[in-house]
Parts: C-alpha cells; structure tokens; sequence
C-alpha cells in the first residue's frame, strides 16, 4: 500500500508519514503540488494522498483540479489535510474531486476515522 | 487536589449509586482530575472539603455536578461505522417493510451523550431513506448528564469533533459555520428529541422501540446492573426490533434472551423466539 502526502512544512510531513506508515504504507513525500504531480507518474498505485491546501509553486486546490483532470488517477482517494477551516473551501475542494477533509490540527484517530469512511486498507 | 481514600470510598459509593458506574481504586486520578475544577468553582479548597459538603448534602445541585463530572461522554460522528452500516444495507431495508402498514418507527439511544451518534442517524435517514421523513418516526435521545444533553439539542461542534468520523459531504451538506464552531441544520436538529433519563432509574416515558442503541454505556457497570438494564431493555425493544450494544460489549453470560445477528464486521443482538 502506497500514500503520498503533501504538504510544504517538514515536520507536518514527517507526522503524517509516520502515522501513515504505523498503519501500514509506504510513503512517497512531495513538498509542493507540482511535486506532487511530478512524481505521481512513477506512483500511479498510490491509494491515497493527504494534501495540503496552501504550497508555493502549485496549491493543494490546483493539485487536486489537475489530478482530477486525468483519469488514470481516479482510484487514488484524495484527503485535505489542511488550516483551510470556511466552508466555502471545504466545499470547493470537495467540488473539485477531493474526497476527504480535515482541518488541522489533526490526530491519527482522526486520520484513521476518514480512512475507514473511504474504505480504504489499513493496518492496526 | 490530592484525594485521601475515605473520600475515594465515598465518591465512588456515591457515584454507584447515582448512576451504577463503578470507580474501582486506582482511578483516584479520575476523581482528582474531575472533581478539582469543580471545588475550585465552589469555593472549596481541598476535595475534603468537597466531600464534607456531598455528606452534608447542602448544597444544592452539587451532588448532580459530581456525578455528571465523572462520566465519560466520549463519543463521535458514526463511531465504529459498522453498526451505521449494517443499519443502512439491512435493518431499516427491513424494518420499511416490516412497519409499511403502520408507517411508524421508534428509535431510542439510552446514552446519547453529546449527539453525535442519533444525528449519524439523522443524517443518513435523509440521505438514504427520505420516505421515512413523511411516516411517524420518532427518535429519543437519553442520557444521565444534562449537560451533554444541552449541547446534543444546541447540534454545535468544535473542529476537532467535525474532525472526527463525519464524512466531508454531510459536512457540506448538513452544517452552517458559526465563528469557529459548526451546527447542524435545523431540520436535522429537529428530527430528534433529547432527555434526561437514569438508566438505573424508573424508565419513564421511553417508548417501544424498533432500534434500541446503547453503545458504550454498560461497560461502565458492574455485571448485576449489565443484567438488570438488558432485561428492561426486552420490554421497550419490539419483539422483532434490534439492540446496538459497543465493540467491547455483550448480552453474553448476561441475558440468554438474546440472539447475536452479525453482517460483516457489525453485530446487533434481537429477541430470542422462545
Ligand atoms: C461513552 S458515552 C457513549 C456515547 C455514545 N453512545 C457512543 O457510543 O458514542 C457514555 C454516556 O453514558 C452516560 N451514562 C453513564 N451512566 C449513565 C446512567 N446511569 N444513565 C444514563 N446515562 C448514563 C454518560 O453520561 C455518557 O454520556
């Protein structure tokens, strides 16, 4: 099982990929979204990404438009995990093909609920 | 504040008796931790002098504040999920047809806590059963604490508790932002009524229920109460209705009358036929 996360902060990316791979994947970090699109060509088995929303270069929100533009990436779930707390946003990503959200700061309980609402594997 | 253990005996004969939760030693930090703030809003400054007032019995409402203190009221948007959804592919599929004369359905959760597990309900009713909007359908949330009913009939949550377990589109779709906190629609909110209830107490006024939901709530209890609250459930729960008890709990070695019924990784229990 693979993830990708992104997100600009190292240490954010660092508590998500150890959380991640506590339950059960190998994980591919980028730290923009134009990264994360670079490399996502190389991982196109990755089950889900936890992207976050505000990035240099490429934000999660153009990340996610993009993704969603290609089909081959339609069976990667994709998860906010982001400081955007308005509705407006909320509603605009899940608009653009996002899947799940989450408005940090987050928990790995709080990980693990949304990967279980998205049916996606995991390992306790 | 430190807790001698003669007021440990006391709080937790107390605390017994209230409401059947039983405080074994070794959970004095649970009582330190709870009960602190509470002395310090009455102007006590030791727990002693807490406990002095609870024998006295005084002051009024304190003994409720106490007991309230020492629940536990965690809970969460579709917690354990599969009981939501052995609830959507099966048992209300079967209960539309089982009451489609009547067109009535009665739900009840006996620890409703903050609210978080009827407006679950709630919210997949709307989304996957519409048509029960236009029958009777009733559905009681209970609960021992006040407090945690105030906030479950008010539908307000803090980012942490949306955080958890409530999938973004019913986010979306059933929620307004207020400052920093979220509320649920009214529509939803009215779909359900909350009240105080005992559950070692006189069962009064609860209905007879198609759902009966009382998850996480016995673990609390010792085997005798276990006993006592899953004979009284029989008599509120339709002889073809369904019982949701926690992960961690069961009718086994308790109640014979009871059948498991699993579907996946969910399990509800129902009513023996003889
Ligand atoms: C851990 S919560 C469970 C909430 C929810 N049912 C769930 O599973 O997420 C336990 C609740 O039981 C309530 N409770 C404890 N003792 C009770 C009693 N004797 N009668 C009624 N409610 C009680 C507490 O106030 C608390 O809100």
């Amino acid at each position: 099982m693979k993830a990708m996360i992104v997100d600009d902060s190292g240490a954010t990316r660092f508590i998500l990929s150890k959380m991640m791979s506590e339950l059960g994947y190998d994980v591919v970090q980028a730290k923009d979204g134009q990264d994360a699109f670079d490399k996502l060509g190389d991982n196109k088995d990755c089950t889900i990404a936890l992207v976050d929303w505000n990035m240099p270069v490429m934000n999660g929100y153009d990340l996610v438009c993009k993704v969603r533009a290609e089909n081959e990436y339609n069976d990667i779930k994709i998860m906010m995990v982001t400081t955007e707390t308005e509705m407006t946003q909320v509603v605009k990503a899940i608009e653009a093909g996002a899947n799940e959200y989450i408005m940090k700061p987050f928990t790995k309980e709080m990980i693990l609920d949304k990967m279980k609402l998205l049916g996606v594997p995991f390992e306790e | 504040m430190n807790i001698q253990p003669k007021d440990f005996e006391f709080i937790s004969e107390l605390i017994r008796k209230e409401s059947a939760i039983v405080l074994e030693s070794g959970k004095e930090y649970l009582v330190e931790s709870r009960l602190s703030p509470i002395a310090s809003e009455e102007g006590f400054d030791s727990l002693e002098q807490l406990v002095t007032a609870l024998r006295g019995n005084k002051k009024f409402g304190l003994k409720g504040k106490v007991v309230e203190a020492l629940t536990t009221n965690e809970t969460s948007f579709y917690r354990d999920i599969e009981p939501f959804e052995m609830m959507r592919t099966q048992l209300i599929p079967e209960l539309l047809e089982m009451r489609k004369a009547e067109k009535a359905l009665t739900v009840w959760c006996g620890a409703a806590s903050t609210g978080q597990e009827l407006y679950s309900l709630a919210m997949m009713i709307r989304e996957h059963f519409p048509e029960l909007l236009s029958w009777k359908l009733t559905i009681l949330g209970t609960d021992l604490s006040k407090e945690v009913l105030d906030k479950a009939k008010e539908g307000k949550y803090s980012q942490v508790e949306i955080n958890r377990g409530l999938p973004a589109q019913l986010l979306i779709k059933y929620f307004e932002k207020q400052g920093t906190e979220w509320q649920l629609k009214k529509d939803v909110r009215d779909m359900i009524e909350y009240r105080e209830l005992n559950l070692i107490k006189p069962w009064i006024g609860v209905p007879q229920s198609d759902i009966v939901l009382l998850r996480n709530v016995l673990i609390y209890f010792d085997a005798e109460v276990k006993k006592e609250i899953l004979g009284k459930v029989r008599r509120v729960l339709r002889p073809d209705g369904f019982l949701f008890l926690g992960a961690a709990e069961t009718t086994l070695n308790l109640d014979e009358n009871y059948a498991r019924r699993t579907s996946g990784r969910g399990s509800c229990y129902t009513i023996k036929k003889d």
